[in-house]
């Protein structure tokens, strides 16, 4: 167990590399130069190559690799070239933001999905069953920044309960938690949830059926176990994968953060994202980009170990 | 690459799922029915699976004929019906159906048409990435060793991200545009299909049928072709179709955040962001666009589970 942690710890280093190698050659992707949007029409060859001296932009690609791998370790990821501040600064500010959203996310659509998943999964072809399956599906085929405008239709025009828009009241982005705050996170929350309480109900509703369908659940129910504990046995076996589908929804929950903080001007990375494409600010793209896949890398390392805690019979 | 050929010739060979095997025809002596016929078979008395194809070719063959069958212009813009509710609420007309958007052009019209774009952008993506990445998959499970190392661990470190950051970083660094949309599109789909691909064929490649069949000296294409294309075809087709509906909601969402086609093409996503500025005024208006992909999407789903279960495959 101990050496498969080990293993497992270890295998995520190649991982981030793989990632940062990615990040950087994103600058590179682009029409042009990653210095296009910072010069003038008409700068004369000398200054090109000033700014790019400047940048670190003249030496071969490997090198310049290296240069920007070494300084994003010690947390410097080149400065904005929109406004000129760090890069890293930036992004911090505004993740704080968009993790609220996420974790938030994330707590709704566990609750409800491991909740529609068992009750539907105790009785496949139920009635209960096929309602809740049929919630599922259409959970899972909801797009993020359209539920988020019905939602926004619904509660901020329509009804007039919940703010439409931003995370304070009086327009700062600072989180306090109160009422008022409170009352921000909850359109954003529940747009952002709702693909992954249907995928999570309909791989929990999957896994428990299929557990259901063993032998030791008849011999426990032959020894005349009450049902509600025959559940906690199936539920057991099933929560090894129930885990490992969760952790991935990270995925979802941080790539939808983009299109639904769009929708409610959400102070986070997805408006800082949209902002960078806007204005070519290359950096913050990447470094935004390099941030948010990190913590997708850390978060499925804990879902895969947990997953071994829980299921032993994993072991890859 | 020898796999367009290869997939279009196998469909009718070798080993079937158990739980298709034992159908009633072959207990009363008839001939057995072929695998894709009896998939067939299973779908058609699959009424969930009916009405989704059905409303998915409904919306394609509304975006194949839009010419012919959109009422108005897509681009014919008219400042005196700007934001016409639709026929269903007070002050909506016949003349447009749907309402108008903030330009005034007619919403049903442009979403006919945007099913063009919208339904190319998702469709083709996941095409070109079933292509290269069962392909890559197969190369990397068939011949193993580092081959499969090199290609699976890149693999690996394309998963670490998620996939709709990756595709907005990739459309963001590029500049946006169609073609670039198209390309991150495909580029966040190969992973999971050479993934399944590979597993699959890593596990074919060591049965006692595939060893016995390379004893008698059949040829590497030979094998792939009838042994490991007819069990990786099934479970691979049932994942691209379930990325189909992922596609849309990507693809949209690219085109949402003005990476897609630009303005005043009409496309799903675009119509969607372009309304959003009229969420006050025209609420219902604001909303429509995002029915028809949630319709899409859902029909996609429901017959990607049909197929799935009719098939009998697990993922």
């Amino acid at each position: 167990m101990f050496l498969y942690i080990v293993r497992r710890v270890l295998y995520t280093i190649p991982i981030t590399l793989g990632v940062t190698l990615i990040c950087f050659l994103l600058v590179h992707l682009g029409p042009g130069d990653p210095l296009n949007a910072l010069l003038p029409e008409d700068a004369s060859q000398a200054s090109i190559d000033r700014m790019k001296a400047e940048y670190g932009l003249d030496k071969p690609l490997p090198v310049q690799y290296v240069i920007w791998l070494g300084n994003a370790l010690s947390g410097d990821l080149g400065n904005s070239i929109a406004n000129g501040r760090s890069v890293s600064a930036e992004v911090v500010s505004a993740l704080g933001n968009t993790l609220i959203l996420a974790f938030g996310g994330m707590l709704v659509s566990i609750t409800l999905g491991l909740m529609i998943g068992s009750i539907a999964g105790s009785r496949p072809g139920s009635l209960a069953d096929r309602i809740l399956t049929g919630v599922a599906v259409i959970g899972v085929s909801v797009p993020h920044y359209w539920a988020a405008i019905v939602l926004v239709v619904i509660f901020a025009v329509g009804l007039g309960w919940l703010p439409a828009m931003g995370m304070d009241p009086r327009g700062s982005s600072g989180f306090i938690f109160d009422w008022a705050h409170l009352k921000h996170l909850v359109l954003p929350i529940l747009a952002l949830s709702l693909i992954p309480t249907g995928i999570i109900a309909r791989s929990v509703r999957g896994a428990i059926s299929e557990t259901y369908g063993q032998d030791f659940v008849q011999t426990l129910r032959a020894k005349g176990l009450p049902e509600w504990q025959v559940f906690t046995h199936v539920a057991r076996n099933a929560c090894g994968s129930a885990v490992a589908v969760i952790g991935l929804q990270m995925a979802d929950l941080l790539g939808g953060s983009i299109l639904v903080e769009t929708v409610f001007v959400w102070p986070g990375t997805g408006q800082l994202l949209n902002n960078a494409i806007f204005m070519r600010d290359l950096p913050i793209l990447q470094g935004t980009i390099l941030i948010l896949a990190l913590i997708f890398v850390a978060t499925n390392l804990v879902a895969d170990i947990l997953q071994t805690l829980l299921d032993p019979r994993i072991r890859r | 690459m020898n796999t367009t050929q290869a997939t279009a010739s196998t469909p009718h060979v070798s080993p079937k799922p158990m739980s298709l095997m034992a159908d009633d025809s072959q207990l009363l002596g008839k001939p057995p029915k072929g695998y894709w016929r009896n998939v067939g078979g299973h779908l058609k008395h699959d009424k969930v699976a009916l009405v989704a194809s059905g409303l998915l070719l409904l919306i394609a063959l509304a975006a194949i004929f839009a010419p012919w069958i959109a009422p108005h212009d897509p681009y014919e813009t008219n400042m005196l019906d700007r934001l016409t509710p639709p026929v269903w609420m007070e002050q909506g007309s016949s003349e447009y159906l749907l309402g108008t958007d903030e330009l005034g052009r007619d919403i049903l019209t442009r979403l006919i048409y945007g099913g063009r774009v919208t339904l190319m952008m998702s469709m083709v993506p996941v095409g070109l990435a079933l292509l290269i990445g069962s392909t890559l998959g197969l190369v990397a499970g068939y011949v193993g060793g580092r081959v499969n190392m090199l290609i699976m661990r890149v693999t690996d470190v394309f998963y670490a991200f998620p996939s709709i950051l990756l595709a907005v970083a990739i459309s963001g660094a590029m500049g946006g545009g169609i073609v670039t949309a198209l390309f991150s599109l495909t580029l966040i789909f190969i992973p999971p299909l050479a993934r399944i691909t590979e597993s699959i064929t890593t596990k074919i490649r060591n049965e006692d049928y595939v060893q016995a069949a390379r004893a008698t000296g059949a040829s590497v294409f030979t094998i792939i072709r009838v042994h490991v294309l007819s069990n990786v075809l099934g479970p691979v087709l049932i994942y691209a179709s379930s990325l189909l509906s992922v596609g849309i909601v990507v693809a949209s969402g690219l085109s949402f955040l003005g990476l897609g086609v630009s303005p005043p093409i009409a496309d799903w996503g675009l119509m969607l962001n372009a309304l959003r500025e009229a969420i006050y005024v025209a609420p219902t208006n604001a909303a429509l666009p995002g029915v028809i992909i949630f319709i899409t999407c859902m029909s996609f789903n429901l017959l990607s589970d049909s197929l799935r279960s009719a098939m009998d495959v697990r993922l």
